[in-house]
């Protein structure tokens, strides 16, 4: 089943389209990532399916009910869940605090303090911080401050969710923890939508990934396809040439 | 029950709930034998914990700066100005505060979908609007502007206060222990990640404004008696947003009883420096909010945890210097 | 009906000065992000000062205009390299660092008001200085108002043609747009933001000049003209220097017509109403980026 579909998707700023006239789906169950040169439009995607920004046309539906119009508090209520690029954690508040709000205020339902506190227990054991429950969050180390991203964001109960460059910053072995827990989400029965640059990650734990450049998509196919794909070598390529240069 | 388990079970309530409680009996008690200055002087610091507690439950945790507690507060106010011949003071207090809280709700569900910057102008600019719009309601429809209100016993008007101020506090309290206190604060940490995270940030937003401001009200409505004279000019008087912000500053908007502490402090200096340094004082203020905001942006309630770091590392030593004492002794 | 164009004209006349004063204030928040709440009390200390120096030194305001600008020039911008900077450096987040500020110009609001007070005293005081009527196109307009009006189209126009034409004022727009990349493309971008907070400040002292020769002046005429600034800068479009200047001319025409077929008390709740009307529609102003 269709977990996630986009049609036409355009996002203008001004003049310059940062999405052009993307279609995608996403698969009940997958891990699919979502790959691009620096500026591709990757994370306004994103932000278009969480509407932290407008769609400027377009359809993108959940579970076939159309997110447009919908606000970010409806579509993670509705089951799509996310992680920010630049760790957007709750600095004012202890690690426990951050998986409790996801908790109460993720589901369409009210749900008890008691109930509340025993989700965000549980999200907290799931990404294996239970440890620093009371520890502020401003002063974990980076890996941690993801870590309690992530938990915050299982604690919605998403159906759907969405990691944005989630191993940038980390070292081999993080990465390689990392890429463990998102199998290990996966598993659970939670569908995985990855933004990332970390090739090991991409390659490692992804079934399908899409290519964007300038805004198009550009590729799309399994790792194994991905990586043979002319077009998709010759702009990664390019990137380093110009980078070296 | 045995006195002494009952003690060692439940000994942080009792280590801040006697206290409390020693300190509601003086003040309930205070006007017989306080005398009228301190009794009158305890009101106005009644007022600004009130002012600065409400200020703080919503600024403090959201971090949109509101410049409006004087546009609430001139609301109750007027209030007590429009009703006083027609219904009785305590059935006034809570309608004052329903008005603030209606004119909180229009301002906040305009504003607040915005970015903090157009909610702090429209709030500053809020004063001056209802101050003019007052004035001119009150020539047009009365023919002059300002109005006498009809005194009120001290003993009334301090109790009135107290009970308010006791309401409030338990009010806010609880309000910042609960889940609309939680979403607060998940605004203050990160309002885009509390938005993804299910909380309806508006209505959160615009839902806590309009409580902050409703107990503003309230303190107006206490105090326009007081005021005996009142007109928009001193109903509206811009000091009723300075102080209560100079306040939560000072104590420190994190903690809950930082705007205590603060009101305490400076409705008793105000009070105090008025009498000999008439326009001295206000100036004094304005350099210490810059000062505290430069220097100590936690206020003196920040300041508490790096001190008990510091005791608890004097202590640690004292201890361990015994022990090695000991150690040397046996 | 046919006082209309002269309403209009008066409109504009006092607009552009509204205009001026707007254009300061958008220019510190737009570069410097700091909404300067104590923006009316830098046009009250302009306006005090011209009248002083009128009064007791026969200085006439034009004159004292251009001592009053570059003074109140220098303070802006020491109090940008100190207080703000220190507030930025020391700021957990930008929008911590804005609250911030914001609390600390309400600060400042106090210091300048109060001092203004101590020196001045409180009443209203005026002087006459081209205070007669000339016909202008069969109206009767009073000719320090014209006078007043030239000035502040001149410096609004070279304020615009600097920041548009000269190198330090694409320097300017570069930083309002995205400070870091500007950084790095050789902007100074402490001298940027100083330069622009002593920039809005003189704007301020200047309007405040220009205001002293129309009404009278007292130490409390600054929260009202803070209060103006605000509405015109959110009409106009925040940081936008052109929006400002016209939106300035569309108040004071507003002001002028409302004045005249309803009553002057009314003056600010219209303002009001157009402002909540904007912030429901289009917060973005009229020349302000969406």
């Amino acid at each position: 089943m269709r977990i996630l579909e986009g049609q036409g998707v355009n996002k203008y700023f001004g003049g310059l389209a940062a999405v052009s006239n993307v279609d995608f789906h996403v698969d009940q169950g997958e891990i699919v990532g979502l790959i691009g040169p620096n500026g591709a439009g990757k994370t306004t995607l994103f932000n278009l399916i969480s509407a932290a920004l407008p769609i400027s046309s377009g359809e993108i539906r959940f579970k076939g009910q159309k997110l447009n119009g919908l606000k970010p508090h409806q579509i993670c209520q509705v089951g799509v869940g996310r992680t920010f690029q630049e760790t957007k954690i709750f600095g004012n508040m202890p690690v426990f605090q951050n998986a409790l709000v996801g908790a109460f205020f993720g589901t369409p339902t009210r749900i008890s303090g008691a109930d509340a506190a025993r989700e965000a227990t549980q999200a907290l054991d799931f990404v294996g911080l239970s440890a620093m429950s009371e520890t502020p969050v401003i002063d974990l180390t980076l890996v941690n401050q993801k870590r309690v991203e992530v938990a915050r964001a299982l604690a919605t109960k998403p159906e759907l969710l969405l990691l944005d460059e989630l191993m940038a910053g980390l070292n081999s072995t993080e990465i390689s923890e990392a890429m463990e827990l998102v199998t290990k989400i996966r598993n659970t029965g939670i569908t995985i939508f990855m933004v990332e640059h970390v090739m090991k990650a991409i390659m490692g734990i992804c079934e399908r990934i899409m290519v964007l450049h300038h805004g198009e998509k550009i590729a799309e196919g399994t790792p194994q396809e991905i990586a043979a794909n002319k077009t998709v070598i010759e702009v990664y390529l390019g990137e380093e040439i110009n980078a070296g240069s | 029950m045995d006195i002494t388990r009952f003690i060692s079970t439940h000994r942080k309530l009792l280590l801040v709930g006697v206290p409390i409680l020693i300190i509601l009996i003086f003040l309930a008690t205070f006007p017989l034998y306080g005398g009228v200055y301190y009794t009158r002087l305890l009101t106005t610091i009644l007022m600004y914990v009130i002012l600065s507690v409400s200020w703080a439950m919503f600024s403090g945790s959201t971090g949109y700066m509101s410049l409006a507690p004087a546009a609430f507060f001139g609301v109750g106010i007027y209030t007590m100005g429009f009703l006083q011949s027609t219904l009785p003071f305590p059935v006034i207090i809570p309608i004052g505060g329903l008005f603030s809280f209606i004119l909180a709700l229009l301002v906040g569900m305009v504003t607040l979908r915005l970015r903090g910057i157009y909610f702090a102008i429209f709030t500053f600019g809020l004063v001056v609007f209802m101050s003019e719009v007052v004035a001119a309601l009150e020539s047009d429809l009365f023919g002059r502007v300002g109005q006498h209100i009809n005194p009120l016993p001290d003993e009334t008007i301090f109790y009135a206060m107290l009970v308010t101020a006791v309401a409030t506090l338990l009010a806010i309290y609880f309000i910042r222990r609960s889940r609309l206190g939680l979403s607060m604060l998940s605004i203050g940490g990160n309002e885009e990640a509390a938005e993804h995270m299910g909380v309806n940030t508006t209505r959160v937003k615009v839902l806590t404004f309009a409580i902050s401001a409703a107990f503003m009200g309230l303190v107006g409505v206490i105090m326009a008696p007081v005021k005996v004279y009142i007109d928009p000019r001193i109903a509206f008087s811009l000091s009723y947003s300075f102080m209560p912000i100079l306040m939560s500053v000072f104590g420190g908007m994190g903690q809950f009883y930082g705007p205590v502490v603060g009101a305490v402090v400076f409705a008793y200096l105000e009070k105090t420096l008025r009498a000999q340094f008439p326009q001295y004082f206000m100036l004094g203020f304005g350099i210490i909010l810059i000062l505290v905001i430069l220097f100590l942006p936690n206020g003196i309630a920040g300041l508490v945890p790096k001190l008990q770091n510091r005791l608890g590392g004097v202590l640690a030593k004292l201890r361990k210097g015994g022990e090695a004492e000991q150690h040397a002794n046996t | 009906m046919s006082e209309l164009p002269r309403l209009i004209v008066s409109g504009i006349l006092s607009g552009s000065i509204y205009g001026l004063l707007a254009m300061g204030l958008t220019l510190q928040y737009g570069v410097a992000r700091v909404l300067n709440i104590a923006h009316g009390e830098f046009v009250m200390v302009g306006a005090v000062l011209t009248y002083t120096l009128y009064t007791s030194f026969g200085i006439n305001p034009l004159v004292a205009a251009a001592i009053i600008g570059p003074l109140l020039f220098g303070l802006g911008f020491l109090l940008q390299i100190t207080l703000f900077r220190g507030l930025k450096a020391w700021a957990p987040s930008q929008a911590a660092f804005e609250g911030n500020a914001l609390l600390a110009a309400f600060g400042l609001l106090y210091i300048i008001s109060y001092i203004a007070l101590l020196e001045f005293g409180a009443f209203p005081r005026r002087y006459d200085w081209l205070n007669y009527v000339v016909e202008f196109a069969g109206m009767s307009l009073r000719f320090n108002r014209i006078v007043a009006f030239a000035v502040a189209v001149v410096i609004g126009v070279a304020v615009y043609l600097f920041l548009t034409r000269s190198r330090l004022g694409r320097a300017i727009r570069a930083t309002a747009e995205d400070p870091p990349t500007a950084g790095l493309m050789g902007v100074n971008i402490n001298m940027v933001l100083a330069l622009c907070f002593g920039l809005g400040a003189l704007l301020a002292g200047v309007a405040g000049s220009l205001i002293s020769m129309l009404i009278p002046v007292s130490t409390t005429l600054g929260f009202r003209n803070t209060v103006i600034a605000l509405i015109v800068v959110v009409l106009g479009g925040l940081g936008s220097v052109p929006g400002s200047f016209i939106a300035g001319i569309i108040i004071g025409i507003v002001s002028s017509l409302v004045t005249s077929f309803w009553q002057p008390v009314y003056v600010v709740p219209v303002y009001f109403g157009i402002l909540m009307v904007l912030l429901l529609a289009r917060p973005a102003g009229i020349l302000g980026k969406k």
